[in-house]
């Protein structure tokens, strides 16, 4: 009988030869990674304990980057098409070949018509860079991919109260007793959910979960909401009308951080009807109570009232809090009128309302913290209210998501829970009130440099992108009266509106790491077919497209020149305080990405040779005065770029010592800096400045230390969005700047200036009994860019993705574990595989996203699970919506910021044969793709065992 | 036949916390990507871009609908690994004395160069914890990375497994069970920490922490009104809005 003795083990060997710090790009979090290494080659890859972001933890796809390195997928080498567009055929070229090609194409456009360029990136993470080189080049036509993915967030937290939901901020989880969360994904700010989560449960907080779909984290949470889609905001709503009609609302908070006290003109019929009354200094009026006068809101010792008539030199106006509350107490806004609609019963609808207010209100907490506000009344403490809410898309991808985000907002500040203890709180360069974003531009001259930022907030009509004659000067129509703040652009619109020719043609269509020909597109296959299309002299009627990206992705078939990319293991990057920041609430952060190993082929980073592509175009900004390059590559650019004199694109380790903070000279040193300190750099806030920060003093000079800010800009909250209420007066005929006829009624109904519902696009344009189910997507935590499910290990986890029907259309359609369905919209049908969940809102289907791979593609076999089972509901959704009779276009986006109205789909489902063949239904064709096949087995690791 | 121990002088476990994971699965990559490069023979893959992946872990996260009559339907994402027990069948059908449980510590383990790769263990096991390496052919299973928690190459606070240093959500906690002052077995005492079925009689180490209860909001079972609407007061809304007012 064997027994002892056992074996001796070798239990303390090194992990590997040299541990070096970057930054993880498996997703948008950005978290800090050690990276192993051994004999020259990723032995480990694991979080990094001091980074701001994960703190050491690292999730699925962290983890899996070893993987993502290795890849067969991985491009090789530049290349030009050789065979038609599509066909996959390519002859491998030099760099030097692949920039003469592009110079090419780009210098005679830029020198003629700068506008005949797109250049459009999806999940990249440098859009301070590529967006200064798309405004040098000259072109209006650039955006990253917010249109289809966020902005109605971004929009709606920027212009209501200076910052947003998504990555920007982020709940108290160190205080809050109650966190409710709308349509949370988990592809953005994960691992700090998921860590803030585990926080709220070791303390015992609750969580309430308002999903369709309950999975990840309205799993763990203590009260789920399976909400209808496309309706949180008459929800939303309800819990206003529940909390103003028990006064359970934060009076000194909104009086003193609001607009709640903004006198409004009461003038029917004119051009100042809703509009704030304002001195002639401009300041906002509010009527103060002690003196019975109107003074400035920022007056000191002021006292305002929030309601009654007034006139004011002869206007009559009412504050703003009168307005709202006869709004929200109006009966179509009770639990008992929404209740049907949202799939929530009233008394569910009113023990929330109850709840989040006891929480609010009896819970307060206090920080013994003394600081002093902008209008330099110092406070002793810092009062807070632990209920805190995120929001992610499930609101936003919805065509009413802006109203619905800014109703969250208000729900958040009628709680008195932004900027304070327990509540949701801004990370640097947040707060930062539009007044501080610039506005969009889109002025070309030939040969110059546009004249000024693409991508902006408008305030009002006067700052939409449109010629005289009305046309859109943009080629996604962002900044139109189709939909006005579009802060981000509308990339799913621009390979449509190209091949159209509407608003004009265009020559080049210059993609990074978007996969437009597949899951990153409404309606799939007509994409495709656009991007092949010809004119009848047999040209492209888009001439050429460029694509970079690291992998042969389905968009690489379709590219005329390709511009291979290094993986994020490889190159140089920064995670700029000028981009989307790293930051937390209580420090400003940035970090870098450096190669902690050489590529082993002939790629590039792509910044890298953007850089190098503006020099070889003489490009200002990229060149001296003699035409010399400034910047040999990405980590000069970093290292001695300056937006502003003594602001770059790091913040840390500036001037010539190394010693500058935000500020200060180009450092030669930084980067290498940045690696002695771990690949990031944090700067902490002050304790007195770390909450109530757009009204903190002591915030506000800490941001004009460092650079965010150039001035103090202490601003207020806004219940009522008077850039709003300017397009509704222009669509009731005023003003010099006028939409179209046909738009009246939806600018009058959509751009209301205190939140409202209005039903999604779709949803209001179909038949509901032809069309009755919701159908949703969502990417699985293990899962983020579409390179996800090409990973040898993580399509281990989420290999192929059923249809998941809920129980009551389960039942109802008589269906049995392995059958299929036909689920059709009005756009088109897909036959599907389909599989039970009980846990969903009753009347919706779902699958998770991008898991669906075209055959041929991403080096995978044809035989994969991805192409034949998998899926995408994107062929259901078209970019427009069903015709209503008036021969107009009208696109599937959001009527205020042109969002990308994916999650709006209706439809209807039926027991369909299984496919003889076994594949899904549209089944595309395979594609050829320039990489060799992958290997059949591996074994990652063999050499060191 | 293999013998276990008469007893352990540790015995070193994980307690998965089932109310806190959120089956983000970052434990099951962080263990394979681990383990391929240490202990033993790498956790290989066959077809691993084909049609019919499947590749060694040993540790995977299994989701479970459960559908309350009275109250929603939840999932449950259920972490399962080996769970190093007291009474391991896995040892004692081992043909070759390669599996063992360690004395010092209880940790269950494969000596690789003694496995025959007959499969036995992984019949034995009722949890099905234990994968056969198609490409060693040796049976691969959880080492509680053996090769970190006594890693002097490691900082202190890295010697724990790779799957409770990468848990974002902390979910996962390691530890000795048999330490009544060990932080584990206080967690367990406190949260009613749970044998994975117990009826099979094989007294895991690892212990799970129930989920709580759900969708029990305290003021749903409240017959009067939630919030008392102010216009019952005198002025009604404008009248309690200008006392408030007042008082500020």
């Amino acid at each position: 009988m064997p027994s002892t003795p056992r074996p001796e083990l070798a239990l303390s060997e090194p992990i590997g030869d040299e541990m070096r710090q970057t930054t993880c790009y498996m997703c948008a979090c950005r978290c800090g990674i050690n990276v192993h290494l051994k004999d020259g080659k990723v032995k480990y890859i694991e979080g990094n304990r001091d980074h701001p972001v994960n703190r050491g933890v690292l999730c699925a796809k962290g983890s899996a980057g070893i993987m993502q390195h290795v890849s067969p997928a991985r491009l090789s080498a530049p290349m030009k098409r050789v065979g038609p567009r599509g066909s996959g055929e390519f002859e491998t070229i030099s760099w030097d070949e692949a920039f003469e090609i592009a110079t090419g194409w780009l210098a005679p456009i830029r020198e003629t018509a700068p506008e005949k360029l797109a250049f459009f990136t999806g999940r990249d993470q440098s859009q301070s860079l590529t967006s200064w080189w798309a405004q040098q080049f000259g072109t209006p036509n650039y955006a990253a991919h917010g249109g289809f993915c966020s902005v109605n967030m971004a929009a709606a937290g920027i212009y209501t109260m200076g910052g947003a939901f998504w990555e920007f901020g982020s709940p108290d989880w160190d205080r809050t007793k109650l966190l409710m969360i709308f349509g949370v994904a988990e592809d953005h700010d994960s691992n700090p959910i998921k860590a803030g989560l585990g926080k709220l449960k070791a303390r015992g907080a609750r969580v309430i979960g308002v999903n369709p779909v309950r999975t990840g984290y309205n799993a763990v949470a203590d009260h789920w909401v399976g909400i209808t889609p496309g309706t949180d905001g008459l929800f939303v709503l309800a819990l206003i009308h529940e909390l103003l009609k028990a006064g359970r609302v934060d009076l000194d908070y909104l009086i003193r951080y609001t607009d709640a006290p903004f006198l409004v003109e009461d003038a029917p019929g004119t051009d100042r009807h809703g509009l704030f009354l304002r001195g002639a200094d401009g300041k906002a009026l509010v009527w103060d109570r002690t003196t019975g006068t109107a003074k400035p809101f920022d007056a000191p010792g002021v006292k305002p009232a929030l309601h009654g008539a007034v006139e004011v030199d002869g206007r009559r106006a009412r504050p703003v809090f009168e307005l709202m509350a006869d709004q929200y107490l109006d009966a179509r806004n009770a639990p008992d009128a929404v209740a049907e609609a949202c799939g929530i019963p009233a008394e569910r609808i009113r023990a929330i309302a109850a709840e989040l207010a006891r929480v609010a209100f009896e819970e307060e907490i206090t920080l013994d913290i003394p600081w002093t506000d902008f209008r330099g009344v110092r406070h002793e403490t810092m009062t807070g209210r632990p209920v805190t809410f995120h929001a992610m898309r499930g609101i936003s991808a919805h065509s009413n998501g802006f109203q619905t985000c800014r109703a969250i907002h208000v729900l958040q500040i009628l709680l008195g829970s932004l900027e304070v203890p327990g509540g949701y709180r801004f990370k640097p360069p947040y707060p930062k009130p539009v007044d501080l974003h610039p506005t969009p531009h889109s002025a070309t001259q030939p040969g110059g440099p546009l004249n000024g930022p693409h991508l902006g907030f408008p305030r009002g009509p006067e700052d939409l992108q449109i010629c005289a004659e009305g046309r859109a000067k943009r080629i996604d129509k962002a900044f139109t009266w189709d939909n006005p703040l579009s802060a981000h652009g509308l990339m799913h619109m621009v390979i449509s509106n190209a091949h159209a020719g509407d608003p004009y043609e265009i020559d080049t269509l210059f993609m990074y790491m978007a996969n437009m020909a597949w899951n990153s597109s409404m309606n799939t296959s007509g994409v495709a077919d656009m991007l092949t299309d010809t004119r009848e002299d047999g040209s492209y009627k888009i001439p050429h497209i460029i694509y970079a990206d690291s992998y042969s992705s389905e968009m690489v078939a379709y590219a005329d020149l390709i511009l291979p990319d290094t993986t994020y293991l490889e190159r140089h990057d920064c995670i700029s305080l000028l981009d989307r920041p790293i930051c937390e609430p209580d420090a400003a952060a940035d970090s870098i990405r450096w190669p902690v190993v050489e590529p082993d082929r002939d790629v590039r980073g792509f910044q890298t040779v953007l850089i190098q592509l503006a020099a070889k175009l003489g490009l200002p900004g990229f060149v001296d005065g003699d035409g010399a390059p400034l910047y040999a590559d990405y980590a000069d650019y970093i290292t001695n770029h300056q937006r502003r004199p003594g602001i770059g694109p790091l913040a840390g380790f500036r001037g010539a010592d190394g010693t500058g903070i935000g500020r200060g000279a180009p450092n030669p040193d930084q980067i290498d800096r940045y690696i002695e300190n771990g690949g990031f750099w944090m700067h902490h806030i002050p304790e007195e400045a770390a909450f109530f920060k757009p009204w903190n003093r002591a915030y506000q000079d800490w941001a004009v230390d460092l650079g965010i800010i150039d001035a103090p800009a202490p601003y207020v909250f806004h219940l009522y969005l008077e850039p709003l209420r300017k397009f509704q007066l222009a669509a009731e005929g005023h003003g010099r700047n006028q939409p179209p006829d046909h738009l009246r009624q939806q600018i009058g109904d959509c751009f209301t200036p205190f939140p409202s519902w209005y039903p999604p696009g779709e949803g209001s344009r179909i038949d509901e009994d032809a069309f009755p189910l919701h159908a949703v997507t969502q990417r699985p935590a293990a899962m983020y860019h579409s390179w996800g499910s090409q990973n040898a290990w993580l399509r281990q986890i989420h290999g192929q993705n059923p249809l998941f029907v809920s129980g009551d259309i389960w039942r109802e359609h008589g269906f049995a574990e392995g059958d299929w369905a036909v689920l059709t919209s009005h756009h088109g049908e897909i036959t599907v595989p389909v599989a039970l969940m009980e846990a969903q809102n009753p009347r919706t289907v779902w699958t998770w996203n991008a898991i669906g791979k075209r055959p041929g593609a991403w080096a995978l076999d044809k035989d994969a699970p991805e192409a034949t089972r998998g899926f995408l509901l994107n062929h259901l959704i078209h970019e427009l919506l069903p015709p209503k009779g008036d021969g107009l276009r009208w696109s599937n986006s959001d009527p205020i910021t042109g969002q990308a109205a994916w999650y709006d789909l209706r439809v209807r489902i039926a027991r369909a044969e299984p496919p003889a063949d076994g594949r899904s239904r549209p089944a595309a064709a395979a594609q050829a793709s320039p990489v060799d096949p992958a290997p059949k087995d591996i074994a990652y690791g063999k050499e060191w065992t | 036949m293999t013998t276990l121990p008469d007893s352990t002088d540790r015995s070193l476990g994980l307690v998965i916390d089932l109310d806190t994971c959120v089956g983000c699965h970052a434990c099951v990559v962080a263990c394979k990507e681990w383990n391929t490069g240490a202990y033993g023979a790498p956790l290989s893959d066959q077809d691993a871009y084909g049609a019919a992946p499947s590749g060694t872990f040993l540790n995977r996260v299994h989701s479970y609908e459960v559908t309350p009559a009275d109250a929603p339907a939840m999932v449950v994402h259920f972490p399962k690994s080996c769970l190093h027990c007291s009474d391991a069948p896995c040892v004692t059908v081992c043909p070759t004395g390669a599996s063992y449980k360690r004395v010092e510590d209880g940790i269950v383990l494969v000596n690789e160069s003694d496995c025959i790769g007959c499969g036995l263990c992984a019949w034995a096991c009722p949890y099905g914890a234990r994968e056969m390496d198609r490409a060693a052919g040796v049976m691969k299973k959880c080492t509680l990375c053996v090769d970190r928690i006594y890693n002097d190459t490691l900082p202190e606070e890295d010697r724990v497994p790779s799957c409770v240093r990468t848990c974002p959500a902390g979910a996962r906690h390691f530890g000795d069970l048999s330490d009544p002052e060990s932080s584990v077995f206080q967690l367990v005492e406190a949260r009613g920490g749970m044998d994975l079925m117990p009826e099979q009689g094989t007294r895991p180490v690892n212990k799970y922490l129930p989920p709580r209860d759900r969708d029990a909001l305290p003021e749903m079972d409240v017959l009067g009104p939630l919030l008392a609407p102010v216009e019952a007061q005198p002025g009604g809304f404008l009248g309690w809005l200008d006392r408030t007012l007042e008082k500020l």
